[in-house]
């Protein structure tokens, strides 16, 4: 079973005196997983480790199965497209990404093939022979994501990979991801955008301050905080007579009406006590009930329960 | 081998006769500069005031002062210390470290380039400026080296030349990887190269220079006033030189190469 998984097991990693994250305890299973913090928070360090670019102070991590200290086979499993912004001068676009095949110790056809395959997954064909320094912004962060999968590897480590992309470029990085995803690949990505994260994360991580606060699917971190009453948006005929009704339970901290007339947001500290209710007054008055739906299970909301203010840098 | 080669090739791609190396070809061009225009400048006035004997001591001296003690080691330390160090600053080092490559490999690909680099420069310059020195004597200088001691000369030169490339340039490439600063260490190296000739016997046999002096087909006296302080020391032989410095230059590859495994990417964040 861990031969497919990517584990932490009680990883620390100190730079000095300053930590970088502290007694992580992690199991990443394939598909897209997001990790999600502030500046600092370690998310990078978290990356490096299963690189192999930095080790551990203390702990063990497998990458399906092998240790990081081990490049000659991890790298042939795992592309890291990093933060770094940098790039060996003097080389093209295609150059730079067959020079590194080449050092995998694959034969010049097959170089040559998979760098004009991975150009043009990321839409650099017509940019090949220029040389990396011309590139824009957005065409670096381009070719080091080809440069990071060109290998084809099983798990792809990707650090702010929407960084610099515009919006077509996003939605076609995000495609991407998601299809690696379907095909049982770990995608192990770190972003800022918190709505971007919700759309493609199969699972997230969520970190401050070099600790994991919460990891799993999003709606059952969303579940497990407890402190703070969930929100629901019930979208129905007669939302002030559910109001009503509302106000009379102990759970239900605030219920307010949508400016339409149809629709009434609520909070309550008992998600299941109200949906028992919710189904009595359907049944006692005749609610009409066009949906009823979470709205606040996402991202955004939980990195805001669990991490706060903290998170001004996103 | 495919691994190193591909390292090899991407390193000459990389920095082979690149921009940022100007001033290490200006020292390899250099010597090869002034021995052309000592050429052009006999061949125009005719001045015939030194011998073939003496020009080959002038060259013997301009190997010893300016090849060994700042050509080839400043050259050496421009191109060998950079390999690694050059990469972290610019923050490219760990595109190598994120493929399936062995770091003892990394560490002898990086390492053949820089020598090819190395050889090519100083080596060449060294041969060319020899060729040069005494081209003005005509036959006389085609003479003294197809039938007297000038292609021995020439070999030696060579070798030594190859030799100190070989040398300094694990040394310098150990520098690259163990500090950040990498200059303060060559500082060190090069006092202490520059000293020898004045070191007590078993000191200076730490040193590359002194197995290199040793080689050199003509030997130059230190000039008065320094001469009253040196220390003289039986030369080694051949036989130990040669065999003795490649040995040191593999042991600074090894440890360059343990260093490298235990390296971590993070430039310096």
């Amino acid at each position: 079973m861990s031969e497919s998984l990517v584990t932490f097991n009680n990883v620390s990693r100190f730079y000095g005196e300053v930590l970088g994250i502290n007694n992580v305890s992690l199991t990443i299973p394939p598909g897209i997983t997001s990790l999600v913090g502030p500046n600092g928070s370690g998310k990078t360090t978290l990356m490096n480790l299963m690189t192999g670019l930095i080790r551990p102070t203390e702990g063990e991590i497998r990458v399906l199965g092998i240790a990081p200290d081990h490049p000659e086979k991890l790298c042939r499993v795992a592309g890291y497209c990093t933060q770094y912004d940098a790039f060996p001068k003097g080389l093209t676009g295609y150059q730079f990404l067959y020079s590194y095949l080449r050092v995998f110790g694959m034969s010049h056809a097959e170089c040559d093939e998979r760098t004009l395959a991975a150009m043009q997954l990321v839409g650099l064909s017509d940019a090949a022979q220029r040389t990396v320094a011309s590139y824009s912004k957005g065409m670096r962060q381009r070719i080091k994501l080809a440069q990071a999968v060109a290998h084809d590897p099983q798990v792809m480590v990707l650090d702010e990979p929407l960084n610099g992309l515009d919006p077509l470029a996003r939605s076609e990085a995000i495609a991407l991801f998601r299809q690696w995803g379907e095909k049982g690949r770990h995608v192990i990505v770190s972003s800022h955008i918190l709505h971007e994260v919700d759309q493609i994360s199969d699972q997230v991580i969520l970190l401050s301050q070099g600790y994991v606060v919460a990891e799993g699917k999003i709606q059952g971190v969303r579940s497990e905080v407890k402190d703070q009453p969930m929100q629901i948006l019930v979208r129905c005929d007669r939302p002030g007579m559910l109001a009503a009704r509302l106000f009379q339970q102990d759970h239900v901290v605030e219920a307010k009406i949508h400016a339409d007339g149809k629709g009434l947001l609520l909070r309550t500290k008992d998600a299941d006590s109200f949906y028992l209710l919710l189904n009595r007054v359907i049944l006692d008055s005749g609610l009409e009930v066009e949906s009823v739906a979470p709205a606040d299970d996402d991202v955004n909301s939980v990195y805001q329960y669990l991490i706060g203010g903290e998170g001004s840098a996103l | 081998m495919n691994q190193i080669g591909a390292v090899l090739r991407l390193e000459m791609k990389k920095t082979f006769l690149s921009k940022r190396g100007w001033w290490i070809y200006l020292l390899a061009i250099g010597p090869v500069f002034l021995t052309l225009m000592h050429w052009l400048v006999e061949m125009r006035f005719h001045s015939a005031r030194h011998s073939l004997g003496e020009d080959s001591v002038v060259f013997a001296a301009l190997y010893h002062f300016y090849f060994l003690r700042c050509g080839i080691f400043f050259g050496c330390m421009g191109i060998f210390s950079n390999l690694f160090r050059g990469e972290m600053l610019e923050k490219t080092l760990h595109y190598y470290y994120l493929t399936p490559l062995r770091r003892e490999l990394l560490v002898a690909g990086k390492y053949v380039a820089g020598l090819a680099s190395a050889l090519v420069l100083f080596v060449g310059s060294t041969a060319l400026s020899f060729l040069l020195i005494g081209r003005h004597f005509g036959p006389a200088w085609t003479d003294y080296l197809l039938h007297g001691p000038g292609l021995s000369q020439l070999g030696s030169y060579v070798l030594v030349t190859a030799l100190a490339c070989i040398g300094y340039g694990a040394v310098f490439l150990m520098c690259g990887i163990l500090f950040r600063n990498p200059m303060i260490a060559a500082a060190v190296v090069w006092v202490w190269e520059n000293l020898n000739p004045f070191l007590p016997s078993l000191l200076k046999k730490i040193s590359v220079i002194f197995y290199l002096k040793n080689l050199c087909p003509v030997e130059v006296p230190i000039p008065p006033p320094f001469n009253v302080m040196v220390v003289e020391t039986d030369p080694t032989p051949f036989w130990i030189a040669v065999p003795g410095l490649l040995a040191v230059a593999l042991i600074l590859l090894a440890y360059s190469a343990i260093s490298a495994r235990q390296l971590e990417i993070s430039y310096g964040e």
